[in-house]
């Protein structure tokens, strides 16, 4: 399945049986709401447990803004999709809803509130639906009205899929245009699957505090994985034919099967990729009895 | 939608000079009970315009709700303001948070664009020719 940004422009493709298919599937809602914690956390709002106002834009059917309501905050949520809001209203979801175009601006007054999230929304910024949109110009409103809402040293943190590097680039460009400060922070970078980008925005100068977080997954041991095949397969490499080229019963199969070493290897691969993997003991990749 | 997010909306109707304060017409209007929190009010209340807040409870008909000028803020958050009936606190809070306006209007003051209110949520989409 194609990306929904490539099918339909948001208010047409989030009509009403997909945004009822969007809130009733639990994988859906369990993604969002591991999203919209993740966001909350690089939001960094000061822990004094005082509830905040705060920004929702693209909510949808409101999934998101249920976890800004459970941490205790209020919050004002956008959306292109009048579909998607019938059924935060049917939700009760706790914030307040716009019918709104992000594109156009968000039309609020300057330096009022305190912190932004939006869940995979902005990507759809960079389409143009129509003849009259131009993806820049709207980058440009919609960063632009968000630094103006926004209070002096607040966040916004927005998660978005980028079909490719250029888009990506085409994001932050505006955004750093617009006067904030940031950057891209990209959690689970090896899997195609968890990898999350989101961009952490800070209104107003980079200071000491307000530097980047990291991304999950993002550890030390960043090798490629082919890099330490060649260990104890010299003298294959030498000969530079590929095993697989070779005729079946010339392939030399190992006696012990793929070994320790390995099966590590690919137990650290997956837990980069963000997957729960059991803990490395000294049970692992053990011998086993030879059975008839 | 609340009062409190109309009190920081502003239209962006292109023509508009600031767009702020949308005349709110309310057509009808619920009261929602919501628990006070006074960390937040206090927060909040710098943020406010208190003008077009108490312009938007009389547009909704609560002329004494609130006074005309805004009370000091001591009076506001005094020692147990909060658990007296009828005290400022309570009325800011009932203001900001419990009047959710169903349907109506809200008209924009520069171009007198209207933005409809249906279900309690406003149209704020503009056409091609207003961005």
């Amino acid at each position: 399945m194609p990306r929904p940004e490539f099918q339909a422009p948001p208010d047409v493709f989030y009509n009403e049986s997909e945004a009822r298919k969007y809130t009733t599937s639990s994988r859906i809602i369990e993604i969002q709401s591991r999203i919209s914690e993740r966001a909350l956390e690089l939001l960094a709002l000061p822990n004094d447990g005082v509830p905040k106002l705060l920004l929702d834009i693209g909510c949808g059917s409101g999934l998101s803004g249920e976890t800004l309501t459970e941490h205790g905050h209020q919050w004002i949520g956008y959306d292109i999709s009048k579909s998607m809001l019938d059924v935060a209203l049917e939700r009760e979801t706790e914030g307040d809803l716009l019918l709104a175009d992000m594109g156009q601006g968000l039309g609020l007054r300057p330096g009022v509130i305190d912190g932004a999230i939006s869940i995979s929304a902005v990507q759809w910024l960079c389409n143009a639906d129509k003849s009259s949109h131009d993806p820049r110009l709207r980058l440009k409103a919609f960063f632009g009205s968000l630094y103006r809402c926004l209070a002096k040293g607040a966040r916004a943190v927005l998660q978005f899929y980028a079909d490719n590097v250029k888009q990506s680039e085409m994001i932050v460009t505006f955004a750093m245009r617009a006067g904030f400060a940031g950057g891209v922070v990209v959690d689970w970078p090896h899997s195609s699957k968890a990898k999350k980008s989101y961009l952490v925005l800070t209104c107003g100068p980079p200071l000491i505090s307000t530097s980047l977080p990291k991304g999950k997954g993002e550890n030390g041991e960043m090798c490629s994985d082919d890099d330490d095949d060649s260990s104890d397969e010299d003298g294959e490499k030498t000969v530079g034919i590929y095993e697989r080229n070779r005729s079946k019963k010339r392939q030399k199969t190992k006696k012990n099967g793929k070994g320790k070493d390995w099966l590590l290897k690919k137990k650290e691969q997956m837990r980069r990729r963000g997957h729960d993997v059991p803990a490395d003991t000294k049970y692992t990749g053990r011998k086993r009895k030879t059975y008839f | 939608m609340r009062l409190l997010t109309h009190n920081m909306l502003a239209s962006n109707v292109r023509g508009a000079t600031t767009g702020y304060p949308l005349k709110l017409e309310a057509a009808k209007w619920v009261t929602k009970e919501v628990e006070l929190n006074a960390d937040f009010l206090r927060g909040l209340l710098p943020k406010i315009d208190w003008r077009a807040l108490v312009a938007a409870t009389r547009a909704l008909g609560l002329p004494e709700l609130l006074p005309e000028e805004q009370p000091p803020e001591e009076e506001i958050f005094a020692e147990g303001a909060a658990n007296v009936e009828g005290s400022a606190i309570r009325r800011i809070h009932h203001a900001l948070l419990e009047i959710h306006v169903q349907e109506g209007s809200l008209v924009c003051p520069d171009t007198s664009r209207c933005f409809p209110i249906d279900k309690g949520i406003p149209n704020m989409m503009l056409h091609e020719d207003e961005v």
